[in-house]
């Protein structure tokens, strides 16, 4: 018998090979629960990219297990075809500089910002889901 | 409570030639942005680039630092 800690492992290396572009992150795109989720969510969103997500919020062993895996300490991570991109600030790098767009197959939009979207500031607290609607 | 002198030290000691500029973004002493500039950067991914500075603070990130926003570059 596999342990928990191993099942969940398989579980997300299924999950990153099972979709082009998948993005662990703290809540849902529809109600991010930290300001760098919902950076790299409204990024990507922006772009009208597809993407999956993950919460690693229900259960501290995704994240543990999902570390482990990529060698990246934090959340956000987005992957792509597979590969580990980034975080928060290398998603916004990128898609300033056109290369998310690139890199994940889509054309940015005509009226998409020059700059990264910013959902809240970086050190907010998280979201509550009434300010999320807010913004909507 | 992690500082960001503290911050800036323990970069520019664990990666050679390194300068690091360091603020808390909230003054809450636990969300941090860094910009870190070395010349061991050069010819690295950004991947690579974060990877080598997280890994300075090892299980402090996560942990006492709870966020470390990071901009890196190979040359000043």
């Amino acid at each position: 018998m596999s342990t928990p800690e191993q099942q969940i492992s398989t579980a997300i290396k299924e999950a990153i090979a099972e979709n082009d572009v998948l993005l662990f992150m703290k809540g849902t795109p529809e109600a991010p629960r930290c300001g760098f989720s919902a950076r790299t969510v409204a990024a990507l969103e922006t772009l009208g990219a597809t993407f999956a997500a993950v919460d690693v919020l229900p259960d501290p062993r995704i994240r543990q297990e999902l570390s482990a895996l990529s060698n990246w300490p934090t959340i956000p991570q987005l992957f792509v075809r597979g590969e580990l991109v980034g975080g928060c600030d290398i998603v916004s790098e990128m898609y300033e500089t056109g290369e998310l767009a690139e890199v994940i197959g889509v054309e940015a939009p005509d009226d998409a910002p020059d700059r990264a979207p910013v959902a809240s500031e970086p050190g907010a607290p998280p979201l509550t889901i009434e300010n999320n609607l807010q913004g909507r | 409570m992690p500082t960001t002198a503290e911050l800036k030290q323990r970069i520019e000691e664990s990666i050679a030639g390194a300068s690091a500029e360091v603020v808390d973004l909230n003054g809450g002493g636990d969300h941090f942005r860094a910009i870190v500039t070395a010349p061991k950067f050069a010819g690295l991914s950004r991947i690579e680039q974060h990877r080598l500075v997280y890994a300075v603070f090892g299980p402090d990130i996560g942990g006492p630092i709870h966020a470390l926003s990071l901009v890196t570059r190979a040359a000043a």
